[in-house]
């Protein structure tokens, strides 16, 4: 098996996460295909690391990884904060600035 | 055996500097006392940033390559590190001023109480503040030095998040309006989020085809092989990340939203730090690992710089929100910035680079100066920004009025301020790189921005005043220090630019 269909794979899993993030309105799953997408940019990258036979794609899926997380608590952090005022998650509500 | 890479430590001073304060900013939150917190965090973060302004300074001319590659020190890296810094103990000051709301400060008492629930309203009137800010402003600080120096594309990305993170957060922290507020944070974040996805992708594509995310290795790999898919596709999804952080048009819903709800020093410190840092990483980007393809990247800028320049001046005329019609403004001068990217000319001698550098100090430094402005003008729900508030403010308080003409041509570009001299640099170097088409563009933007900011200083001075007008406030003694500071700079920028085009000419190198 080539390595190129876990890049294939890697690509859909990035589209589908960019076109949740467009179309989807709840702002946790909106978060969450963000995440999606940053997962398949580490599958990636442990891709292109097997390819090249170096292990600096493996690191910087690591990194990755890290950076996710803190943006996981800062993330739902500020998702609660406006949820915990208006009680609902979603992007639509979210109206008050416009034009 | 892994060696250690050996590290310049002289050379990082104003990143070890800027990330101590924040550190210590950190446990100070966590050990002071509540009382003694904010005079001792202001004082923190303005050593922090000062400190790495001074070492910044010190360092000037020095050249290297540290950190086992993944940093460098370098002419254009230092002068946007002074700038960023300078910029950013300008942007503390706003954030401690505190005599002009009632109660002692722009931000939020307690972020965890939910808005419009008794206890907000409660703290609403207290004089409590909190500091959080403080660490937070610095980290993002040091996160944009970070940005600007970075050489290698996986710092790149850990430093676009740690200038980003700290910006999500404090965007949401308006003590007044705090609904909006929150708003803006959360479409800043979820936007934000979304784009440094796409860089993200970019950087692991452009892994795939040089096989490295040291600049100085793609470029070699650039060299041989520039039209490779793969790496022309990640340089695309890299460029959008970047100039998503730079509020270029199509990348620039998320801009009016955000300066609008954001506490308004929290939008001063955006619209002129991370101006200055998103656009020292493009700029480091597409000359260092890109400079030899240039065909690749420079129809695209093009195409965009015009996109932006005509979005930011046509929309900006319909504003109705001064702080809404400044986010139109920063996406037409964004625009404006890309022509002095443009100007780098094919052989990488032309003075775009330099032109670019100066146009960031100039822009920084008087849009900061516009939004210290509107800190001054209230009303009983914090800042008045709407522009019929603004209506005869001359008659009321002729010093803010004339200050705030003076930054607004300043934006405009009317000789004799910095906006001129920095605005004929960019068009300049546009030109001698053969992009005059670009430039007329830029000519013609220009004019229609000048209407809507020029509409302003008309209303404040030609309008009879709102009979329920605005108050002004007396500033105290950080926003009179930042208002002092960026006005005579906008002047002596318009009037003797030449030393400081000198030394951005001369510290116009990228080394990597």
């Amino acid at each position: 098996m080539t390595l190129s269909w876990y890049l294939v794979l890697a690509a859909i899993l990035f589209t589908i996460g960019a076109v949740g993030v467009l179309v989807r309105r709840n702002a946790i799953v909106v978060f969450m295909c963000v995440e999606l997408m940053l997962n398949s940019v580490n599958l990636t990258l442990v891709t292109f690391a097997r390819a090249n036979g170096t292990v600096d794609g493996q690191i910087m899926a690591f990194f990755v990884m890290v950076v996710a997380a803190a943006e996981v608590v800062v993330g739902l952090a500020i998702i609660m904060s406006i949820y915990r005022t208006r009680r609902s998650a979603s992007v639509d509500d979210a109206n008050l600035l416009k034009y | 055996m892994i060696e250690a890479p050996d590290l310049s430590l002289a050379a990082l001073t104003p990143l070890l500097f800027i990330f101590g304060a924040a550190c210590v900013g950190v446990l100070v939150e966590a050990f002071a006392p509540r009382e003694a917190r904010h005079p001792v965090q202001v004082a923190l973060a303005l050593v922090g940033t000062l400190g790495a302004l001074v070492s910044t300074l010190l360092l000037a001319g020095s050249r290297e390559v540290t950190a086992g590659g993944a940093l460098a020190v370098d002419g254009a890296g230092l002068f946007l590190q002074a700038t960023i810094a300078g910029l950013g103990a300008l942007a503390i000051l706003l954030f401690a001023e505190r005599s002009l709301d009632p109660a002692r400060s722009s931000f939020v008492t307690s972020a965890a109480v939910p808005a419009g629930s008794p206890r907000d309203r409660e703290l609403l009137t207290s004089e409590r503040v909190q500091t959080e800010v403080y660490p937070l402003a610095t980290f993002a600080i040091g996160g944009m030095m970070l940005f600007v120096a970075s050489n290698d594309l996986l710092i790149m990305f850990v430093a676009l998040e740690v200038l980003s993170l700290p910006l999500y957060l404090i965007s949401g922290l308006a003590r007044r309006r705090r609904l909006l507020s929150q708003e803006a944070a959360v479409k800043y974040f979820l936007l934000g989020a979304f784009a440094s996805a796409f860089f993200l992708y970019g950087l692991a594509l452009v892994y795939g085809a040089t096989g490295s995310i040291r600049l100085s290795d793609i470029r070699a790999a650039a060299v041989e092989d520039g039209g490779d898919v793969l790496l022309v596709l990640g340089l695309a999804l890299l460029i959008v990340g970047l100039l998503f952080k730079a509020s270029v048009a199509p990348f620039h819903t998320w801009t009016p939203d955000v300066y609008q709800g954001a506490p308004t020093p929290v939008t001063a410190f955006m619209a002129a730090c991370t101006k200055v840092a998103a656009f020292g990483a493009i700029l480091r980007l597409l000359y260092v690992a890109f400079g030899t393809s240039e065909w690749t990247w420079r129809p695209l800028i093009y195409g965009v710089a015009i996109v932006s320049m005509i979005v930011g001046a046509i929309l900006g005329l319909t504003q109705t929100d001064l702080k809404r019609m400044l986010a139109y403004s920063s996406i037409a001068h964004a625009g404006f910035l890309l022509t002095g990217v443009i100007g780098l000319g094919s052989s990488g001698d032309g003075s775009g680079l330099a032109a670019t550098m100066f146009y960031l100090l100039t822009y920084g430094l008087t849009t900061l100066g516009a939004f210290a402005v509107l800190t001054l003008v209230r009303d009983g729900d914090g800042e008045a920004s709407h522009l019929s508030q603004w209506a005869g403010l001359a008659s009321r308080s002729p010093l803010t009025a004339a200050v705030m003409s003076l930054f607004l041509l300043a934006l405009a570009g009317i000789p004799l301020t910095a906006g001129f001299t920095g605005k004929f640099a960019v068009f300049r170097a546009a030109i001698e790189s053969g992009a005059w088409p670009l430039a007329l563009v830029a000519l013609l933007a220009s004019a229609v921005a000048a209407f809507f900011y020029l509409r302003v200083i008309v209303l404040m001075y030609f309008s009879p005043p709102a009979a329920d007008g605005p108050t002004v406030g007396v500033p105290g003694l950080p926003t009179t220090i930042v208002l002092a500071i960026t006005a005579t700079a906008t002047l002596a920028l318009g009037i003797v630019p030449g030393s400081v085009l000198d030394l951005a000419e001369r510290a116009a190198i990228f080394v990597g």
